[in-house]
């Protein structure tokens, strides 16, 4: 097995992964008390709910699950004091490929997301959570629903949480291996016991029709545990960390040709791709060099190295400046990754070096979507097969000269016609690798005639 | 007394329109005479916008900077366009709110949901039932593409399952609408339809242990906008091309759902429901739809027959009128009893009553036929037309309430001739016994039954998708039949057999077309003053005003 | 169907973390009957069905939509490996077959809600599955409920040995 010795790099700044791989850490509450655990959650209930929405919204966090949507916003459409109850699901559903960081804060901190969760649900009203764990993390339920039944134990949960007045409980609902359970309405149709087909939007904003078809807030993991912290050192003072409109910190899994694959937590665009592959996890493997990188997760475009972008960023004096700049100098912050034509998704990087044959690697990724696709709506229940298809067929020879023109149309009549964002996560890596990669694909075509589609 | 409903300004193609607020975009820009193609909208059923037909381009007003709309010059807001195209089958329009439904944008849309509905698509179309009435085909012609880039294998589903006694299934040619499900849980309050597996090998079924069994099971195939859900009944029987159609009701019982009967070289293919959101909104039973096959039955009486020494023999019109007429002469007023039928239309209940008074008939009734309403569209009453039998006097407010005492009386003598229009009369008490003991039995029906064997003289009558005429449903709507193909053989019109024995008895009539009988109605019976066959139109007229207390519509299951 | 006593005091458990709708402890529940029974049999369909209300359709639908609810029985160890771009690029598809080979599992085709891959003697199945959420540290798999990173293919034999 190889090395798994994972000490945080010095240049990290860990604050939601403080715990993981501590040493003489361990996943217990007396563990957590000791190091001042539960004290915001003490804070929080002597505040009133809507000032720790406005501190979410002063902090300027944005969703961590992949979306990167400003939390404090999606908590304001909550409206207090409405006539149905408000929930709140905490998606631990991590299964955007290249992400693992939720696994981690489960199984090893989860006091931290407990915490982070019941006051998420202090401040939107919600007294009835869950938190939605994905089926293949048996351990992690196990762990989580021990850690549950010691903070009821404390007071932490349940009728009049630390005589607030305040009732609130969380169960635990495990997946059943279905990665479109990530998806906030896919998950909601899923908990209430049905086929987990995401709803159309409009009308079934979560905020208004979402569980049971009431007010419902759905989170990430990593997102809640920043509540914790945003409560600890307020608003403001969170909002200083990172960049405007890119606050906070940000976990980073690094996978695929690096020496030193993992995770690891920076400001968020406190570090450029390059610095992170290169300085942080050890370079490329020997003889190799960099050819593309998936920066947010497989739904997210792809980045090659002989890309060229134009990022306007806004100068400490107010002014906009343009610089133009490869894929080892994108600092890692959503808008920026958004302005090189990718995301910064769920964190996931993903490296390739130049040994790797991008029809075989589109095709491992098309063939994830295709499975996963939950077959609801037409564009992509046909179409991620279909594109998996043409890549399996071009991966084993069987390539033609119209598939690469072809693959590249079939994405775009998926992306942006779908009902949810499954859409566009299958487009988008067959548009971005063919786009970007388009010689490879070529390649695995050349002088074969279509012949009508007649085989 | 409700108020008046808001009216909405909506752009459409650059046309500005006004439709009531709550109209889904789809309808209003149907409204505005631009059809919009679809296949898992429906509007009687909720919308879950999967299928992607229905993407248009939809755009806003623009906000100024005080968050008021932006006017342009023409003095109407000025649109700032989606850029991503939305569906509009699940969205109702919104002050301001423009709507593009052919520009390049959607036509790409099209094409492309399209294509990929026929990459896995079966090539069924030369033995699958719904060609000609296929969605698919068509839209495939107007908004397809010409040529297949499809290259390779196609997704393999379960074909011909058999999802219930009167459903057969194709799951290839299933695109996954969920129309069925949908019908069957929201309309037919029977979930028994669902999806299983994912992602493309997605399938539709239902439970092996609870099939698809609902009396209500074949609107499934109707709304089914392809092939996949075909009546076992109609599957491989006929091109629909070649079905004549014609408007009609269906009597089996008060309800009277709309239908359109399906035919060709005068034998009857299939019924269908048609919408008429006063009586059945889109849907009608299985029983109803499927009892059309009495009518083709090779027992069909066709011939006019008379009593010749203890056995009927075939006879001419004539010859059996002027027997029928001779025979009944024979009997003073109170030796003759009547037994109509409450599936007999209003014209020949009007003329069973002009009968019944030229021969001075004091005992007369109808049948009754009860059973088990359903909450959806089955009526308890299973008689079509209990109000006109009412309203015309053979019967009263309870229906075979004087049958016992005709029974009585048959048996103590006191009856020694029926006219029995329609009806079997052992069904009324009566046996095989009391029938031969009977002097006249003049009778007439479609299909041979204990009466017609014993009958003195029998007159084979039209069933009633062979005739044209009205009646009126248990809510007092007077609806029209309309003749879909001819009865068998010799066999009449009952109006016309109650015509001639009229004619018989008191030697008048001065009818010749059923417009003329209706007319006489309608001069008699104030509720239909004024209305003539033609004028109670396709979707029927409702004679009596609903009170308070009148059940709710069948437009809101 | 019989369902011991214990069995079913933890559905009955279940069911009041959903006081809303019974219909969300459908998920729960199948878990229930997945790990005592090892799969989820016609009868636990209708069982469920019968017991939360529903229609056997409404139940038959999840358990056809969800790869961990298995209607033949797994091996006697169930070994998933992750098949997704992260572990593929460290060799995850070797392991599959390293895994098959030891496992003495013939290698085919198998897809969604086909049939699973065992052993003859059915000591092992075992799962091509995506993404396991471990990608910085692969290939990886799991062997029943363990999880295991960073498999090297030599210690695929070892690995088995645990699981007899």
């Amino acid at each position: 097995m190889a090395s798994t010795v994972r000490t945080p790099h010095p240049r990290e700044k860990r604050i939601i992964f403080r715990n993981i791989d501590r040493p003489g850490w361990t996943n217990d509450i007396d563990c957590y008390f000791r190091d001042g655990g539960y004290a915001e959650l003490k804070k929080a209930v002597t505040m009133k709910p809507e000032q720790i929405v406005n501190e979410v919204k002063a902090s300027g966090l944005r969703g961590r699950g992949g979306a990167g949507f400003p939390c404090g916003v999606k908590w304001g459409f909550i409206k207090p004091g409405g006539p149905k109850p408000v929930y709140l699901i905490c998606n631990a559903d991590e299964s955007e490929p290249g992400t693992f960081k939720d696994r981690y804060i489960i199984h090893q901190d989860p006091h931290q997301l407990l915490e982070g969760t019941v006051i998420s649900c202090y401040a939107v009203n919600a007294r009835l959570a869950y938190i939605y764990i994905r089926g293949e993390f048996p351990l992690g339920a196990k762990i989580l629903e021990r850690a549950l039944a010691e903070a009821r134990q404390h007071g932490f949960l349940g009728k009049n949480i630390l005589g607030s007045g305040f009732d609130c409980e969380i169960y635990v609902h495990r997946g059943a291996g279905a990665y479109i359970c990530g998806e906030e309405t896919g998950l909601i149709e899923s908990m209430e016991g049905k086929r987990p087909y995401p709803r159309i939007k409009p009308p079934y904003f979560p905020a208004v029709l979402g569980l049971y078809m009431c007010p419902t807030i759905v989170n990430n993991v990593e997102t809640l545990c920043n509540v914790k912290h945003i409560v600890r050192m307020g608003g403001a003072e969170y909002a200083k960390m990172g960049k405007p409109n890119n606050t906070g910190t940000r976990l980073l899994c690094v996978s695929g040709d690096v020496q030193k694959p993992g995770y690891y937590e920076f400001e968020v665009g406190g570090i450029t791709l390059g610095e992170l592959i290169y300085d942080i996890c050890g370079g490329l493997r020997p003889g190799r060099k960099l050819r593309a990188v998936i920066p947010g997760g497989s739904s997210a475009k792809v980045l090659s190295v002989a890309d060229r972008y134009k990022i306007k960023s806004r100068q400490p004096d107010g002014s906009m400046l343009e610089k133009e700049m490869g894929l080892e100098e994108v600092p890692i912050d959503f808008d920026t990754l958004a302005a090189a034509g990718s995301m910064a998704g769920s964190g996931g990087i993903i490296v390739m070096d130049d040994s790797r044959d991008m029809v075989w690697a589109l095709n491992n990724i098309n063939e994830f979507y295709a499975h996963e696709s939950c077959g609801q709506c037409t564009p992509c229940r046909e179409g991620s097969l279909w594109m998996k298809k043409i890549t399996e067929r071009m991966v084993h020879g069987g390539g033609t000269k119209q598939d690469t023109d072809t693959l590249k149309s079939v994405a775009d009549n998926i992306a942006g016609r779908t009902i949810c964002a499954f859409g566009e996560a299958c487009a988008w890596p067959t548009q971005s690798f063919v786009a970007k990669f388009r010689d490879d694909f070529v390649a695995k075509s050349a002088g074969k005639e279509n012949g009508n589609g007649l085989r | 007394m409700s108020a008046p409903t808001q009216l909405l300004n909506v752009q459409i193609d650059g046309a500005w329109h006004q439709f009531p607020k709550g109209t889904r975009v789809i309808e209003a820009c149907s409204r505005a005479g631009k059809f919009i193609p679809h296949y898992c909208y429906h509007p009687k059923l909720s919308s879950p916008g999967n299928c992607r037909m229905c993407l248009i381009e939809m755009g806003m007003p623009k906000p100024g900077p005080d968050r008021k709309p932006e006017m342009g010059p023409d003095g109407k807001p000025i649109i700032s366009w989606i850029p991503r195209p939305q569906i509009s089958c699940a969205q109702d329009i919104a002050e301001g709110m423009a709507i593009r439904t052919d520009s390049p944008l959607v036509k790409e849309c099209r094409n492309g949901v399209m294509e990929f509905l026929l990459i896995n698509h079966p090539l069924d179309c030369p033995i699958c039932d719904q060609a000609g009435e296929c969605h698919l085909q068509e839209y495939s012609v107007e908004f397809g593409t010409a040529g297949s880039r499809f290259l390779d294998e196609k997704v393999k589903k379960p074909k011909r399952v058999e999802l219930g006694p009167r459903v057969t299934l194709d799951d290839e040619r299933c695109i996954l609408c969920s129309r069925c499900i949908r019908f069957m849980k929201e309309v037919a309050h029977d979930d028994v339809l669902g999806f299983v597996s994912r992602g493309s090998h997605t399938y539709l079924t239902a439970h092996p242990n609870k099939p698809l069994d609902s009396n209500y099971s074949l609107n499934t195939v109707d709304i089914c906008p392809v092939g996949a859900l075909t009546s076992t009944d109609f599957r491989f029987k006929m091109r629909v091309w070649f079905l004549k159609e014609t408007k009609s009701i269906c009597t089996s019982c008060a309800t009277g759902c709309n239908t359109i009967i399906g035919t060709r070289l005068n034998t009857i293919y299939r019924q269908t429901p048609r919408e008429n959101d006063e009586v059945n909104s889109s849907w009608m039973c299985d029983y109803g739809r499927l009892n059309f096959h009495y009518l083709n039955s090779p027992e069909r009486l066709q011939t006019p027959q008379i009593r010749e020494r203890d056995a009927l023999v075939n006879s001419s019109w004539k010859s059996a009128m002027a027997r029928a007429g001779d025979e009944l002469k024979k009997f003073a007023n109170g030796q003759i009893a009547l037994i109509g039928s409450a599936r007999m239309t209003n014209e020949e209940l009007w003329l069973t009553k002009k009968l019944i008074e030229s021969l001075g008939i004091a005992d007369h009734d109808v049948v009754p036929r009860l059973g088990e309403a359903d909450q959806i569209l089955v009526n308890a009453d299973r008689n079509p037309n209990t109000l006109g039998a009412q309203l015309f006097g053979i019967t009263n407010e309870n229906p075979g309430g004087k049958l016992s005492e005709i029974v009585e009386k048959v048996r103590s003598g006191a009856i020694r001739a029926i006219v029995a229009l329609g009806e079997d009369l052992t069904e009324i008490g009566l046996t095989v016994d009391d029938l031969k003991k009977l002097s006249l039995i003049v009778a007439t029906g479609i299909l041979p039954n204990n009466t017609t064997r014993h009958a003195t003289v029998l007159l084979p009558g039209s069933g009633f998708a062979e005739k044209r005429g009205s009646m009126i449903n248990f809510r007092g709507r007077l609806q029209r039949l309309n003749r879909a193909v001819q009865p068998p053989g010799e066999a009449k019109d009952e109006w016309e057999i109650l015509r001639d024995l009229i004619q018989q008895s008191t030697g008048s009539n001065g009818i010749y077309l059923i417009e003329d009988v209706f007319r006489q109605i309608a001069e008699a019976i104030p509720e239909m003053k004024g209305l003539s066959l033609s004028r109670i139109s396709d979707k029927g007229v409702q004679l009596v005003e609903e009170g308070e207390e009148a059940t709710k519509t069948p437009a809101s299951i | 169907m019989e369902i011991p006593a214990e069995l079913e005091s933890q559905i009955d458990e279940v069911i009041t973390h959903y006081p809303v709708s019974k219909r969300s402890a459908s998920l729960p529940l199948l878990h229930l009957f997945q790990e005592y029974f090892g799969r989820i049999e016609d009868e636990a369909i209708e069982w469920v069905a019968r017991k939360l209300e529903l229609e056997p359709i409404n139940v038959l639908e999840l358990v056809t939509f969800y790869p961990m609810f298995r209607r033949e029985p797994l091996g006697k160890h169930h070994i998933r490996v992750c098949r997704t771009l992260s572990c593929a690029m460290a060799g995850g598809y070797q392991l599959l077959d390293t895994f098959c080979k030891h496992a003495n599992i013939v290698r085919e085709q198998s897809g969604h809600g086909d049939h699973l891959l065992k052993s003859a003697d059915e000591k092992y199945s075992i799962e091509f599955v995506e993404c396991l959420a471990s990608c910085g540290f692969g290939p990886v798999c799991m062997i029943d409920d363990d999880f295991f990173e960073a498999v090297a293919q030599e210690e695929v034999p070892q690995l088995l040995e645990k699981y007899q």
